[in-house]
């Protein structure tokens, strides 16, 4: 495809933004205003880009748009290969506008080192769009993991009192995992010698190799996602990250892994997916209900999010092993429900955060007195995030359900428990820290949302409305996609039966 | 008379190593080791050009003990820009402790003519004569600082146990000798062709193995590397890193593939074993190091346990395309691995406070905020060598592991990588201190023109490596081709 490479544009243009940074001179305040300035506007420019391609996509064309090829390296023609689908052209936008409200939110409450703050989430964002918009294995991999060097950064430079051991259990987790894809990765070139994710997409993979290359990916995925029992670095991130890193963390991070699934694992090893999925399955019923349970029991605000993030993620996983129309795409309205939701509630308390420098649940109480406007916020993302019909939330639970239901009644029904549960565990949260009496002296002078604060929840409850009132035009924009990824997989699915039984 | 003209990077460096001593001794103390240290980085810069101009196929001579190929301009230009860095990065250092002689910037340009040579020799006589130029001027230059105990010791050590390694190189060879009644590369690699292996040749070949994996200080035969990285003076540290390591992992190659190619099956589980030895002792014994030297020892282990990843490869019988890949990956790692490495060493000469040199990594604590630039340039090393892409150190295990799977030599890669992990925590952990860790007071500055220019190049060089990698990749290739026709 010719014509401008807008989403090279995309990728890079916070790069351009970070070059920029690097220029500045001057007195500290002076560096520190202005990196967040150009910060700002490169972010938001980036996002408003971002929203151009959606508008410019195509939702009836089956297979890639936006590409663009360079010849990188010249084995396996290994190639600086860019395009997205119905499936990765949301999460681009979900990159692009979660990083334009980190640097909102992050305007006052990062005072230390603004400008290396600024480079880190422009380079970050590069990275993650770059992620999801890559069609080559490599430039894919190499995206995934530079990852880990601006997140490291962010949690260990501006996280909490615990960063080290977070920052250290996030990178060496996470590198474990990739450090086997990697392997996999060389597997799949030398079996398909390509790496190009479009023709990969559709060279069959022998059947004994599969299961192989299965593992490696779901090693690094799991982590990623992160499904119990790989999740352990998730509430110890999360907890020291500053409240943007744990946003970027939660919003996107997260949906590598589940991305990673949806894009690698059930369309190039069909077979091995569907000899795994009940193994999905009983992990995912895990995550889902006893992560819910861990989280009823938290004391700390952020821990609780992270764990419902484990949980929340649980449905991912399960939605998409379950390789049905509905499963799918509810998987992925729960990705970018859950990238959003959970995002603003780690927002929101990152707002009482600033204000009080507690994430203890016991520091608060009747909030509402004093905060009429934040509790409503809080509301909405509470019950998003439980789901509740009209909601982002809802849509993505309610076809993962029936996705699943389809595959297996069982399973369906274990999941549905979770749904339960997260209601309890959001509910005693929103009631323990908004409601009851304000006696805690040093509440009473807490200070309703500010200006800026409300402009950055204010896209956010957009979104969450609009995609649980009226997600058709999000369902339209992947429908296609999914569609042959679900036509490819059960043809391949059925051929290997077909082998199977002649076997017999 | 043989054909002199293939040996002419050689001749023109043992030449100038002698003028440059006349130059040394006829001008005043003072001046002599910094006019001697920038003619000897002109020598080794004009080298450069020599063993460019002189390339052209596969020439021998000297009875076909010497030999010159596309690898030999590889491994060559790689030596060369090490040794004129390390000279380049010495000075300060040298200047600082009052021990800038002259003798320096020669005793280095020889031990180069050394790794020259065994890059070149084509017989295990004239490897062994390599060996042995280099050798001897690099133990003199060990104890170079040598009024300080710990140099002094070091040199020492670096040469018992050399001598004994040497001893057990010249032990191999004399039954190599004896066996197979010749010891040019090219007659034994017929002479295996043919089918023969006699048993004694076996026995002298992991003799020679022995030998050599001393020199790239695999394990088991490092032990004498932290403790000689510790106690040399740090610039020379920064030398032995490098130079001598890339020469030592070339002639490993040219060694066992160009002479004792056919008889892989015999000494490739040799080499798996010595690499996930190295690759694993290098990641967990370097976890509590203190000291940034010893740690960057451990280091080069691992990073040569990585390299010898490849040379297992090369080892496979059969797969002919593996086995270029295989050697073509080390090519590409020790490229990669000397940017990286002098780059972490000329961060490693800036750790200096009131006048003293400090070594201890909490010693860089803070330092993100006390030298940014330099904090970052030292992370973006650190992420190399860990192998985090974007960064170069990335595509050299890229390419090491992309061989291994090649090769269906599974269990080494997953190993390796597994010890990459480990690995990287070490890695990282400079960094955390750096960026993490309260401030401590900050080094002596300025930094000076020199080391800009040396952490610059080789900042550059890492982190954009992978804009534009062909020149690297394509240059490994016809060197590879080179080794391995057909």
């Amino acid at each position: 495809m010719t014509g401008f490479p807008w989403l090279s544009v995309v990728t890079f243009a916070p790069l351009v933004g970070v070059a920029f940074i690097l220029l500045i001179r001057g007195e500290p305040d002076v560096v520190a205003r202005n990196a967040k300035g150009v910060a700002l506007w490169t972010s938001l420019i980036t996002f408003v880009v971002s929203l151009g391609l959606w508008i410019n996509f195509d939702p009836t064309a089956s297979g890639f748009q936006f590409e663009e090829k360079v010849v990188w390296m010249p084995a396996f023609d290994i190639a600086y290969h860019l395009g997205i689908d119905g499936i990765s052209l949301f999460f681009v936008i979900l990159s692009a506008l979660l990083t334009v409200l980190c640097v909102g939110a992050s305007w006052e409450s990062v005072k230390d080192r603004v400008k290396e703050y600024m480079i880190a989430f422009l380079i970050l964002e590069t990275l993650m769009i770059g992620m999801f918009s890559s069609l080559d294995l490599i430039l894919f991999y190499v995206f995934f993991e530079g990852v880990l060097i601006p997140m490291f950064i962010i949690i260990g430079v501006w996280g909490g009192p615990r960063r080290n051991y977070a920052a250290f259990k996030f990178f060496l987790y996470t590198l474990a995992g990739s450090v086997l894809m990697l392997l996999a990765i060389l597997a799949m070139a030398f079996q398909a010698g390509t790496t190009d994710i479009t023709k990969l997409l559709t060279h069959d993979f022998p059947i004994s190799l599969q299961p192989w290359l299965w593992l490696a990916f779901f090693a690094s995925f799991a982590v990623k996602v992160p499904m119990w029992p790989v999740h352990t670095w998730l509430p110890d991130a999360h907890v020291e990250a500053p409240t943007a890193g744990s946003v970027i963390l939660a919003g996107v991070l997260l949906k590598f892994g589940g991305y990673g699934f949806l894009r690698f694992s059930l369309p190039m090893f069909p077979v091995a997916s569907a000899d795994f999925a009940p193994f999905i399955y009983g992990l995912s019923v895990v995550a889902i209900i006893y992560t819910s349970l861990v989280a009823l029991a938290q004391e700390d605000m952020k821990k609780l999010i992270a764990y419902s993030s484990v949980a929340h993620m649980g449905f991912v996983t399960l939605g998409t092993f379950t390789a049905t129309i509905q499963g799918i795409e509810g998987a992925v309205i729960q990705m970018l429900s859950h990238g959003v939701v959970s995002a603003a509630l780690f927002l929101v308390v990152g707002v009482v955060y600033d204000r009080m420098h507690s994430r203890d649940i016991a520091t608060y109480g009747g909030l509402v007195n004093r905060m009429p406007v934040y509790a409503l916020v809080f509301m909405i993302f509470m019950l998003a995030s439980v789901g509740l019909p009209g909601t982002s939330g809802f849509v993505g639970e309610f076809l993962v359900l029936v996705g699943a239901f389809k595959a297996n009644s069982w399973v369906a029904a274990l999941a549905a428990t979770g749904v339960i549960l997260g209601a309890a565990y959001m509910l005693y949260l929103y009631r323990r820290v908004i409601f009851g009496k304000l006696t805690k002296e040093d509440l009473k002078s807490i200070t309703d949302l500010s200006p800026r604060e409300m402009a950055v929840f204010a896209p956010l409850v957009l979104v969450v409305i609009f995609m649980g009132v009226y997600p058709i035009p999000f369902l339209d924009a992947m429908h296609v996609s999914v569609e042959n990824l679900i036509e490819r997989y059960e043809t391949a699915v059925a051929a290997a039966e077909q082998v199977r039984l002649a076997a017999r | 008379m043989p054909d002199l003209v293939p040996a002419l990077p050689e001749i023109f460096l043992a030449v100038m190593s002698m003028a440059l001593l006349m130059v040394g001794v006829f001008q005043k103390e003072e001046k002599a080791g910094r006019s001697v240290s920038y003619l000897a980085i002109a020598t080794l810069v004009v080298t450069i050009a020599i063993v460019g101009v002189v390339a052209d196929g596969r020439a021998s001579t000297f009875g076909g003990a010497f030999v010159t190929d596309g690898f030999a301009v590889y491994v060559k230009g790689l030596i060369l820009i090490a040794t004129a860095a390390a000279v380049l990065m010495s000075r300060e250092y040298l200047e600082q402790h009052g021990i800038f002689r002259f003798e320096f910037p020669v005793l280095m340009v020889l031990a180069a003519l050394g790794m020259l040579m065994m890059v070149s020799a084509n017989d295990l006589i004239s490897l062994y004569l390599g060996i042995e130029l280099q050798s001897l001027s690099l133990y003199v230059i060990a104890s170079f600082q040598r009024d300080t105990t710990r140099s002094a010791e070091a040199g020492l050590k670096y040469f018992v146990l050399g001598a004994l390694s040497s001893g057990l190189l010249l032990y191999g060879i004399s039954l190599v000798y004896g066996f197979s009644g010749s010891t040019n590369f090219d007659a034994l690699a017929q002479l295996f062709q043919a089918g023969e292996s006699p048993l004694g040749v076996t026995v002298g070949l992991v003799f020679i193995i022995a030998g050599l994996a001393f020199k790239v200080s695999a394990v088991p035969f490092h032990m004498w590397t932290p403790d000689v990285y510790e106690g040399a003076p740090t610039p020379v540290t920064a030398f032995f890193a490098v130079a001598p390591k890339i020469a030592a992992m070339a002639r490993f190659v040219r060694v066992m593939v160009g002479a004792f190619g056919d008889l892989g099956d015999q000494w490739q589980q040799v080499i798996i074993f010595i690499s996930i030895a190295s690759m694993v002792l290098g990641s967990f014994a370097a976890i509590n190091q203190t000291n940034i030297k010893r740690l960057m020892a451990y280091s080069s282990i691992g990073h040569m346990g990585y390299a010898l990843i490849g040379l297992a490869v090369a080892g496979g019988a059969g797969n002919a395309e593996a086995r270029a890949d295989g050697v073509s990956g080390i090519l590409i790692y020790l490229a990669i691995y000397m940017f990286m490495n002098i780059g972490a060493f000329a961060c490693i000469l800036q750790m200096r406070r009131n006048g003293r040199m400090v070594e201890g990594i909490d010693d860089l604590a803070g330092l993100s905020k006390s030298n940014p630039a330099m904090a970052m340039v030292l992370a973006v090393f650190m992420f190399s060598m860990a192998g985090i892409p974007p960064l170069a150190g990335f595509f050299g295990k890229f390419y090491i592991f992309l061989a291994a799977i090649e090769a269906e030599l599974f269990a080494l890669a997953i190993i390796g990588v597994l010890a990459s992990v480990v690995g990287a925590f070490y890695y990282v952990r400079i960094v955390k201190v750096m960026y993490f860790d309260a401030p401590e007071e900050s080094f002596d500055g300025p930094v000076s023109m020199e080391m800009k220019a040396v952490l610059v190049v080789t900042g550059v060089v890492t982190l954009f490596f992978f804009v534009w990698p062909l020149p690297i990749i394509d240059g490994a290739g016809l060197a590879t081709a080179a080794l391995l026709p057909g």
